[in-house]
């Protein structure tokens, strides 16, 4: 498992980006549940973090593809594929994530960069 | 309802199908495309289709497995609606009678007058202009961009990273002063200068010159701008034409209420043809945001679905984005409301601003270059105060 940050500095509302390859993020929605997630949108890349979270979705910061936190569907285009989601455990007040073994729906461009080819 | 005729088959008429299955509706749906192509996405030909990064496969729209159990007329066009006969009639002669219909015809490219059958012009709406397009940037020379506003700044910013001289003609003093206001206006159109894009403003085009292939743009102040290839951006007009003498309320588009209705019962329209009531803004105005061909059709499909008995709720502010240089430009709200503009963050100078636009002190549109985290949050400011 993976350590991402407290409890304590991670306020309803807000997300927690692990600069990780690739990154993940783990959100603390208004009412109060967490949940991880592929950080980059599967159309473009795009920090989810930075995104706009309402409910159990966040939509991306800049196409407004919405992904739902706990299943890591999207619900319209421009994005086609979904996230991974992954495991959060919380232990004594830390925040773990325990990460997904499924390959990730990196974008077009990040795929290139991590196959070598041109970004 | 029986049968639903969506009468265009871009963002905006497969967002209405996808609402109507969505909502529940499991009638027979036709939709209706002039253009021969399965939906795709428009926002990348003026950046990675047209600079070769981005292939057609990944502009669909549609997912693999997606069936939305619609009939696609594609490649023909609307030529009429009759709205007592509860039909539309095709360019090829057939018709489709359905009980609800939804209009999402789009907009068409304003071409230069006089520029018609010259070889190496070009507008920029289609995969099909994207395609002719790229093959011409390919060969490279220099390239005007006639129009400073968000597709020729794309299409010169993509044309600058293919190698291409570059030179933007804007016609007012200050590109994208309409969206943005005079002092953003320049800050953004700064970028051109920023990378050695010549930028020529406050002139007008008078027209081009050449025999069968352009050689020169002219200007209304006696100048001519040498040309291989010219790329005409001066907006686009809602495709309603097909629409007269159907008894439908037009003005500047399809007149639409709050919620997508038209004149006409059992008819919606929506996307770049509609001109929806704003009700923040207290009068009609006409949008071409991507994000509005995204969203506006749930309201629409639930008006026409409910038969008009729904309430339409205050939508978000109009939103859009574009990319130009590698600086990522989001914008929301209304620029024209507003009465001061401030940087809240970065500078203008550094190409990285967050600047909010009050009228009254209260925030009526922000601005972001490359600051997609801050702007959100002020968008969602915006969508909460507003």
């Amino acid at each position: 498992m993976i350590p991402a940050c407290r409890l304590a500095d991670l306020p309803r509302g807000e997300a927690h980006r692990l600069d990780i390859d690739p990154p993940v993020s783990v959100f603390h929605t208004d009412d109060g549940e967490l949940f991880a997630i592929d950080d980059t949108c599967t159309h473009q890349d795009a920090s989810l973090a930075d995104g706009w979270l309402e409910g159990c979705e966040v939509e991306c910061p800049l196409h407004a593809s919405k992904f739902d936190l706990r299943t890591g569907a999207v619900d319209a285009p421009p994005a086609k594929l979904p996230v991974r989601t992954h495991e959060v455990v919380v232990e004594d007040g830390m925040i773990y994530v325990q990460l997904s073994t499924a390959a990730p729906n990196l974008p077009p461009c990040i795929s290139a960069r991590l196959a070598g080819g041109p970004a | 309802m029986r049968t639903v005729a969506v009468v265009g088959a871009s963002l905006a008429g497969l967002s209405a199908a996808r609402s109507l299955r969505k909502q529940g509706y499991d009638g027979r749906l036709v939709v209706v495309g002039d253009e021969l192509h399965r939906p795709y996405d428009r926002p990348p030909l003026s950046k990675e289709f047209l600079a070769g990064t981005l292939g057609e496969a990944e502009l669909a729209l549609e997912s693999d497995d997606e069936d939305l159990a619609a009939e696609w007329l594609l490649g023909t066009r609307a030529v009429g609606l009759d709205h007592r006969g509860r039909t539309v009639r095709l360019a090829d002669g057939r018709e489709v009678r359905a009980d609800g219909f939804v209009l999402a015809t789009g907009a068409a490219a304003r071409t230069l007058p006089g520029s018609e059958g010259l070889a190496g012009v070009h507008t920029l709406r289609t995969l099909d202009d994207a395609r002719a397009l790229r093959d011409e940037l390919a060969r490279g020379g220099r390239l005007v961009v006639i129009g400073g506003g968000f597709i020729g700044a794309e299409v010169a910013s993509t044309a600058y990273a293919l190698g291409l001289e570059v030179t933007v003609v804007e016609a007012a003093p200050t590109p994208l002063a309409g969206p943005l206001g005079e002092a953003m206006g320049a800050v953004v159109s700064g970028l051109h200068a920023d990378h050695g894009v010549r930028l020529v403003c406050g002139v007008g085009v008078k027209g081009l010159s050449g025999e069968s292939r352009v050689d020169a743009v002219l200007l209304e102040d006696g100048r001519s701008l040498p040309a291989d290839i010219v790329v005409v951006g001066v907006g686009a007009r809602p495709n309603v034409e097909w629409l007269e003498g159907s008894g439908i309320a037009l003005d500047n588009g399809v007149k639409c209420g709050a919620d997508g209705r038209t004149s006409l019962a059992g008819v919606v329209a929506v996307g770049d043809c509609a001109n929806w009531y704003d009700p923040r803004a207290g009068h009609h105005r006409r949008v071409e945001h991507w994000t509005g061909a995204r969203e506006r059709p749930d309201a629409a499909i639930a008006t026409l679905l409910a038969q008009g008995a729904v309430e339409p709720g205050v939508p978000r502010p109009p939103y859009f984005w574009s990319d130009q240089y590698g600086v990522k430009i989001q914008f929301a709200g209304h620029a024209a409301a507003a009465d001061s503009v401030t940087v809240e963050a970065g500078s203008a100078d550094g190409r990285d601003v967050l600047a909010v636009y009050r009228r009254a002190g209260d925030p009526v549109a922000v601005l972001g270059m490359n600051q997609p985290r801050l702007f959100t949050r002020w968008r969602k400011q915006l969508a909460a105060t507003s």
